[in-house]
C-alpha cells in the first residue's frame, strides 16, 4: 500500500516537474522570437514543411470525409424528406467540428510527429549543444520558427480540409445523388453564421495548432537523446495530441455552443 | 606552467544521476596552449568541457574563462562568451540539412553582418585550411568520419575565438586521418594563438602535441603537468591509463558480489 502511495506521489512530482518544464520552454520560445532578418526565412522555411507538404493529406481526406457526410446525410435526410438540407449538414458538420479535429489529428500524425523527430535528431547529434556552444539559441533559432509555423499553418489546413469537404458533399449530394444545386448552396447559406460557426471553428483550429506544435516540439526538445528515447517522444507526440486536441474540442464546444 | 592560467577550475564537485561525476576537481589551463585532459571513459572529462563552455554548472566550486565566473554568468552574457569559443564535438555535430559551406558559413551569418562576398572568402580559407575546399559543395551524410570532423574544425574557426575545445577528436578514427588531425590542431594552435582544450583518451597522440595534460580519474584531478612530466608520473594508475593495461589500480573485474551466490553454488567459491 505504501509503495502505491509512493508510486502515485513520484507520478505526480513527475508530472507537474514536466509541465512545470514545458511551460518554461514556452514562455523561452515565445519571448525568444529571432530579429526578422533572420527569422523570416526560417520561418518560411518551417511553413512549407509543416504547412504545404501536409496539403496532400488535408485534401484527400477533407475530399473523402465531405464524400462520406454527402453520403450518409442523403440516406438519413431522405427518410424524413428533407434532402434538401444535405448542404447545411454537410458545412456545419466541417466547419464547426470535423475541420478542426480531423485537421489537427492529421497535422499531429504528419507534421507533429516529424518535428518530434527532427528536434531530437538534432538533440542526439549534438546539433543543438553546438548550436549554444556557438552562442545561437537554439530555442530562438530551432525552435521558435516550428512553432510559429504550426500555429499559423494549422487555421489554414483546417479552412482548407472544410472547403474540399464541402466540395466532396455537393459531389456526392449534387452531382451523383440529384439534390437540388439551388437548395444545397442556399440553405448553407441561410444556416452558416460567419461568427458563431465559421469563426468559432478558426479559433478552435487556431488553438489546436497551439497545442498540438507545443507538445511536438517540446517532445523533440526534452526527448532521451537515443533512438528509443526518439520513438518514445515521437509516439508522445501523436497521442498526447489527439487526446489534448479531443478533450480541448469537448471544452471549446461547451463554451461556444453551450448556451441552451 | 609559466603562461597565467586562462581557464580556471578551483574544487568543483558535480553530479549526475544521483553519481558523483567530479568531485572536487582543481585545475589551471594556460593561455596560449594546448591542455590534453585524458582519463579513462566516463570520468568527466567531457562534463569539464561542458562546465568551461556553461552548458552545465557546477554543484559547488567555480569555473572561471577569461575572468568571467561562467556558472553565474546571465543568459545573453554567458552566449557573448561562447561567440569567442569553438568546440569540435565528438560527432561533428554537423548541420545536416546545410552543405559544408553553409556549415561554415552559419556562425558568420549568424554573428556577423559581413556582406556576402566576404562570407564567401572567409568560409573557403577556413576550408583550405582543413584541406576541404574543394568539398564544400557536399552534404554531411556525403562525408566520412575524419571529414565530418574537419569540417566541424572549419566551423568552429570561422569566428576565430580564443578558445577552442576538442571532445574526443581522435576517436574511431583511422592511421591517416588521426595524423591529418593532429597537424590541424597543432597548427591552428600556433598560426591562431589559440589557447586548445583537449579532452581525449587516446594517449600518444595527446601527448605528442599537448603542452601541458593532466588527467583525471575517479572524479578526480590524479596528475598534471607536461608530457614527460606525465610519462614519468610514479602513479600506478597513470602508468596504466598510459601503457593500457588491463588490470591494475583499476580492476578488470567490475565490483560484484560471491561468484558462488550468482552461479547457484554452495561452496566457499568467490
Amino acid at each position: 500500500m505504501i509503495d502505491r502511495i509512493v508510486a502515485l506521489g513520484r507520478w505526480g512530482l513527475t508530472t507537474m516537474s514536466a509541465l512545470g518544464r514545458s511551460g518554461q520552454f514556452l514562455a523561452g520560445v515565445v519571448v525568444g522570437v529571432p530579429r526578422p532578418s533572420i527569422g523570416f526565412p526560417l520561418l518560411v522555411k518551417q511553413l512549407y514543411a509543416v504547412g504545404v507538404l501536409s496539403l496532400a493529406i488535408i485534401i484527400v481526406s477533407g475530399l473523402f470525409i465531405g464524400m462520406v457526410l454527402g453520403l450518409q446525410g442523403y440516406t438519413i435526410l431522405s427518410d424524413y424528406g428533407s434532402e434538401a438540407a444535405i448542404g447545411q449538414m454537410i458545412a456545419l458538420t466541417l466547419v464547426r467540428e470535423l475541420g478542426p479535429v480531423v485537421t489537427a489529428l492529421l497535422f499531429a500524425g504528419r507534421a507533429g510527429s516529424a518535428l518530434t523527430a527532427e528536434i531530437g535528431l538534432m538533440k542526439a547529434t549534438e546539433q543543438l549543444s553546438s548550436m549554444e556552444m556557438m552562442g545561437v539559441d537554439p530555442l530562438r533559432r530551432v525552435v521558435a520558427p516550428r512553432l510559429w509555423a504550426g500555429f499559423i499553418a494549422m487555421p489554414v489546413l483546417a479552412i482548407i480540409f472544410s472547403a474540399v469537404g464541402i466540395w466532396g458533399g455537393m459531389l456526392v449530394g449534387v452531382d451523383w445523388l440529384g439534390v437540388f444545386e439551388g437548395s444545397f448552396w442556399g440553405n448553407m447559406q441561410s444556416s452558416v453564421d460567419f461568427v458563431d460557426d465559421v469563426l468559432n471553428g478558426v479559433i478552435k483550429s487556431v488553438v489546436f495548432g497551439f497545442v498540438c506544435t507545443w507538445i511536438a516540439v517540446y517532445q523533440g526538445y526534452d526527448c532521451v537523446p537515443t533512438s528509443a528515447g526518439i520513438s518514445s517522444a515521437t509516439t508522445k507526440t501523436v497521442v498526447y495530441s489527439s487526446l489534448a486536441v479531443l478533450a480541448l474540442d469537448f471544452v471549446l464546444t461547451a463554451v461556444m455552443f453551450g448556451d441552451f | 606552467m609559466d603562461s597565467p592560467a586562462y581557464i580556471s577550475l578551483r574544487d568543483v564537485v558535480f553530479s549526475r544521476s544521483g553519481r558523483r561525476v567530479l568531485d572536487g576537481v582543481t585545475l589551471d589551463i594556460p593561455r596560449g596552449k594546448i591542455t590534453a585532459i585524458m582519463g579513462p571513459s566516463g570520468t568527466g572529462k567531457t562534463t569539464v568541457l561542458r562546465l568551461i563552455g556553461g552548458q552545465l554548472r557546477p554543484d559547488s566550486g567555480s569555473v572561471s574563462l577569461d575572468g568571467h565566473d561562467v556558472p553565474n554568468l546571465k543568459r545573453g552574457a554567458l552566449y557573448k562568451l561562447r561567440e569567442n569559443i569553438g568546440m569540435l564535438f565528438q560527432s561533428g555535430a554537423l548541420f545536416t540539412d546545410l552543405n559544408v559551406y553553409e556549415n561554415v558559413a552559419f556562425p558568420l551569418r549568424v554573428h556577423t553582418s559581413l556582406p556576402e562576398d566576404m562570407i564567401h572568402d572567409i568560409v573557403l580559407m577556413k576550408l583550405e585550411a582543413v584541406g576541404l575546399r574543394g568539398a564544400r559543395q557536399l552534404m554531411p551524410s556525403e562525408l566520412s568520419g575524419g571529414m565530418t570532423r574537419r569540417v566541424a574544425l572549419a566551423r568552429s574557426i570561422a569566428l576565430d575565438p580564443d578558445l577552442i575545445m576538442y571532445d574526443e577528436p581522435f576517436a574511431g578514427q583511422d592511421p591517416i586521418t588521426m595524423g591529418v588531425l593532429v597537424k590541424l590542431i597543432r597548427d591552428l594552435n600556433s598560426s591562431m594563438g589559440l589557447t586548445s582544450v583537449l579532452v581525449s583518451h587516446d594517449v600518444p597522440e595527446s601527448l605528442s602535441i599537448c603542452h601541458h595534460a593532466c588527467i583525471i580519474a575517479d572524479g578526480k584531478v590524479i596528475g598534471e603537468g607536461t608530457p614527460d612530466q606525465i610519462r614519468a608520473h610514479p602513479s600506478e594508475q597513470i602508468q596504466q591509463f598510459l601503457r593500457g593495461q588491463p588490470d591494475g589500480p583499476v580492476p578488470f573485474h567490475y565490483p560484484a558480489g560471491p561468484a558462488g551466490a550468482d552461479y547457484g553454488l554452495s561452496g566457499e567459491a568467490s
